[in-house]
């Protein structure tokens, strides 16, 4: 099914924004916007927590590529079909699974992209991560499924290998998911899911979970979880006998597309004011980079995704690449910090699991 | 001096200043608050169609701020743009019958006048 990219990549039309020392300086009011707002490092030393450390590492977050089939006006990693280069491979992947092999602690290996599926190793990956007897989630678009044949067959082969599917889907309707994301991109989604529920996804085998991802569709925060769940549940099944399992509500942060969004909306600072004055203390401790590292397609390592895009290495000399990892330097390491943060910690917090309180 | 152009009764910035009236009268803001506080929680309506409601009577009203305020709520709760539209020709609906319905009180009196 054919869908139309809404944007382009940042990379790909020259804009500013493509260089995270950019993103970084807008952040802290050096650059486009003089605003200013109390740095994130000491407004979590305030409630108790003069650095921010990992608890233990569990979930393997690898972002195996910036190629995607789509070009959502949101992406904060800025991916899209021009982003070809930008793809793991197979070695980088060996070297994944080496590291998820010698960490008994982790549980989890989280595929997210880009299009993870677009990459050509992805399902011998998630093969041999099942064979570590590893969760495996893709963070999966939907209509990557349709798009072409050769995924039509995607979820079967998820199914096969009891992956947890976490897809976006920022509303119930095709108007406010199209211009999110792409003309034509509702009603592929509808299809992919239809494809998903067929095998047995989102319905009440434990093994072949489907969960959804809500992020707003704008400069505001998302309202409480279940609320969204509940409403999301009833719109999907009346009208389109569709079922899944949990709703999660994300918080859009100020990096990358969103932030352009945010600047040429003329919403950035009511936007940063927002998060800063919804900074919620409870939020603190369950924050996903306590308990994640997160992988680029070059195999550096990141405290999360988001940092992931900012260029934000991990903060261990000498063990900041696959190559060179010392697990107990990871384990001991404070998590670097920027303003971006405030979008996980704002109201009812947001992970890459949705809510965090 | 300052030039006229720049006085407006009405400034988006002011409604983050709303909690301020209790400044003056304690008591009767919190009170207020509070009150505002326990109308808009889930009940009998959930808080998605008291946000719905609230954007009726904004438009009724015709006050701007509440309906920033209000179509912020109803979207971050999931609104559909049919629905807050539909909310808004409740209230218009309401409000030009109120309107219209004084026409009957025309018709009677000019019953009254005329021979």
């Amino acid at each position: 099914m054919a869908t139309k990219q809404k944007t382009k990549s940042l990379k790909s039309t020259g804009n500013d924004l493509a260089d995270t020392f950019f993103q970084l300086d807008v952040l802290n009011g050096k650059q486009v916007s003089d605003a200013k707002f109390p740095a994130f490092a000491n407004k979590i030393g305030e409630v108790g927590f003069p650095t921010l450390t990992v608890t233990e590492i569990e979930i393997f977050q690898l972002n195996i590529g910036k190629l995607c089939n789509q070009t959502c006006t949101h992406c904060h990693v800025d991916a899209g079909p021009d982003r070809k280069e930008e793809n793991m491979d197979k070695a980088m992947l060996e070297k994944c699974l080496k590291f998820i092999a010698e960490v008994p602690t982790i549980h989890t290996v989280d595929i997210t992209g880009g299009a993870p599926e677009m990459n050509p190793h992805f399902r011998w990956f998630v093969e041999e991560c099942t064979k570590l007897g590893k969760k495996v989630i893709d963070r999966c678009n939907l209509t990557i499924i349709v798009a072409n044949k050769k995924y039509h067959d995607m979820p079967e082969f998820l199914a096969k290998h009891k992956v947890h599917i976490i897809s976006s889907l920022p509303y119930f309707a095709e108007g406010k998911t199209d211009s999110q994301r792409g003309d034509g991109v509702f009603e592929a989604s509808i299809k992919a899911l239809k494809m998903l529920n067929d095998v047995g996804y989102g319905k009440n085998d434990p093994d072949l979970v489907l969960d959804l991802v809500y992020n707003p569709n704008g400069a505001f925060l998302p309202d409480d979880q279940d609320s969204l769940q509940t409403l999301f549940k009833r719109k999907l099944s009346t009208k389109f006998d569709i079922v899944f399992n949990d709703l999660y509500a994300i918080t859009n942060l100020p990096i990358a597309r969103f932030l352009d969004y945010l600047l040429q909306s003329g919403n950035y600072e009511e936007y940063m004011e927002k998060l800063v004055n919804a900074f919620n203390p409870a939020t603190v401790e369950g924050l996903m980079c306590r308990n994640t590292i997160s992988v680029s397609w070059e195999g550096y390592l990141h405290d999360c995704d988001f940092n992931q895009m900012l260029d934000l290495k991990v903060a261990t000399k000498g063990s900041q690449h696959l190559d060179d990892f010392d697990i107990e330097k990871l384990r001991a390491r404070n998590i670097v910090l920027n303003q971006h943060c405030y979008g996980c910690t704002a109201g009812a917090g947001s992970s890459c699991g949705g809510e965090l309180t | 001096m300052r030039k006229m152009a720049d006085k407006s009764y009405f400034k988006p910035e002011d409604l983050k200043k709303f909690g301020d009236i209790s400044k003056w009268s304690e008591n009767l803001g919190t009170k207020f608050f509070e009150y505002y506080g326990e109308v808009f929680k889930e009940g009998a309506l959930t808080a998605r169609e008291k946000a719905l409601i609230a954007l009726a009577v904004s438009h009724a009203v015709q006050c701007p701020y509440c309906i920033d305020a209000y179509t912020n709520t109803c979207v971050q709760k999931g609104a559909e743009e049919e629905e807050m539209m539909e909310a808004v020709h409740v209230a218009a609906a309401i409000k030009s019958g109120a309107t219209l319905v004084y026409g009957v009180q025309m018709m009677n009196h000019n019953d009254k006048i005329s021979m």
